[in-house]
């Protein structure tokens, strides 16, 4: 195993397109496991944390712009008011130690189903900043899942950033586990009302082979809600809501749930984030 | 491969490390620094909590490589040189003594050193919810939790007394 440590960027990009099948590290905290546990052995391992400019965040224009070198500890303390519900599942993942050093970027280059930042990042129309030797490309995040632990990446590409529309209105995450810390998700979800453009962004999390979208329940939810009266949630829609998050996931049984209850789970934690959401758009009238 | 790195204050040098080793592996088998425990290997556990860059984290989830560097401070930096009846111990390890929140000691390592840093960051006595969201990454299997969070309390409320004698 070799293992290569970059002092730039520039650097880290002409490495990864030297040795593509070398797996870039960030926080250890799932690459490390691999290892130590004997699950893989990666040819390469390509150090990423010398690296300072990973470790910014900047506004940019609507965006936040958070490096892949930022971690969860970090997003938590820095962008609470800016990206509320990414930093809600911010703080569900792992223990501190583990926040201490894991990173978005690291969640999506790992692609799990079960990640927590995933659905958050669908609910606000993150878009993932991928660069390489080659150039940028800007990948949007309902197109960087592609399968079970699989991404839209090219061999040679590293991520640089996670572009996130800074909040324009409330969002929150819930996460179904046995226990408050050291939980993977059995399943999550996360909603961003995005009041200017009357439209509601959902996430699902560990109840299909990759995050994704809840498309007909944003549907709904859109047209149904009071944008301008701003009247309380009809329970009826609520429920509604609910129902087709649910009908958008595709659950399996495994060790940390079964379908049936990763379905109903859903149901429950979508129209309950709903009505939260939706109860503090109304107080902030 | 070399890793330099510095180690409670002290540079040294680690040779023939293997690319996929943990500073764990570095700090117990390789600089003779068994405090930090090797327990789930997966950052589970918290037993091998140590501060990297004054940060807390699991040093079985840094790669070797990555402490290149870099300043690590292990269970065993936390002790205290001097004379007097709590000579070699911090506060944080005399409140664990005194609380009796030590069972068999394996996790007690990495429990003291995320309590150090739950302390260096808070201002008087932390509240029990944050004293549990700070501990919530270190498991402890003799069912101990109980003690710790009187250590902690102990170890907090001496430090808000200013009762210097106690303090690192």
């Amino acid at each position: 195993m070799d293992f290569l440590r970059p002092r730039t960027w520039a650097e880290a990009l002409a490495l990864k397109a030297g040795r593509p099948e070398a797996t870039p590290l960030q926080g250890g905290t799932d690459v490390m496991v691999e290892i130590n546990l004997d699950k893989g052995r990666p040819a390469a391992l390509l150090d990423l944390t010398p690296i300072p400019e990973l470790r910014e965040w900047s506004r940019e224009g609507v965006e936040i712009r958070v490096g892949a070198g930022v971690t969860y500890s970090r997003l938590i303390a820095e962008l609470g008011t800016e990206l509320p519900g990414l930093a809600q599942a911010s703080r569900t993942v792992g223990s501190p130690q583990i926040r201490n050093r894991g990173t978005v970027a690291g969640n999506l280059g790992a692609a799990s189903p079960a990640g927590d930042s995933h659905p958050p990042l669908l609910a606000c129309g993150a878009v993932v900043e991928a660069e390489s030797v080659r150039g940028t490309r800007l990948i949007p995040i309902g197109e960087f899942y592609t399968g079970v632990k699989r991404n839209a990446l090219a061999p040679d590409e590293l991520i640089r950033a996670v572009r996130v529309p800074a909040a324009t209105g409330p969002q929150y995450f819930s996460k179904i586990g046995t226990r408050n810390a050291m939980v993977i998700a059995v399943c999550s979800f996360a909603v961003a009302l995005h009041p200017s453009g009357r439209r509601v962004g959902t996430g699902i999390g560990s109840a299909a082979p990759t995050p994704r979208h809840a498309p007909r329940a944003e549907d709904f939810a859109s047209g149904e809600l009071d944008w301008d009266g701003r009247r309380p949630l009809d329970p009826g829609v609520a429920r509604r809501f609910g129902e087709l998050v649910a009908a958008s996931a595709a659950p399996i049984d495994d060790v940390r749930g079964r379908a049936a209850y990763r379905t109903h789970a859903l149901a429950v934690m979508a129209r309950r984030a709903l009505g939260w959401a939706w109860d503090d758009f109304r107080g902030n009238s | 491969m070399r890793v330099n790195l510095t180690v409670n204050g002290r540079p040294m040098t680690a040779d023939d490390v293997w690319e996929g080793e943990s500073l764990l592996y570095v700090l117990r088998e390789r600089l003779g620094l068994p405090g930090a425990k090797n327990a789930c290997e997966q950052g589970e556990c918290g037993s091998c909590t140590v501060y990297l860059d004054g940060t807390p984290v699991c040093a079985c989830l840094v790669a070797a490589g990555q402490a290149e560097g870099r300043d690590v401070v292990t269970v065993e930096g936390l002790a205290t040189s001097g004379g007097g009846p709590d000579a070699g111990l911090s506060d944080v390890q005399r409140a664990f003594v005194d609380a009796g929140a030590v069972q068999c000691g394996f996790c007690t390592p990495g429990l003291v050193v995320q309590a150090h840093a739950l302390l260096a960051d808070a201002e008087g006595v932390p509240r029990d919810a944050d004293i549990r969201e700070a501990l919530a990454g270190n498991l402890c299997r003799c069912t101990g939790y109980e003690k710790i969070l009187d250590a902690v309390r102990l170890a907090a409320a001496r430090r808000a007394g200013a009762d210097s004698g106690f303090r690192t």
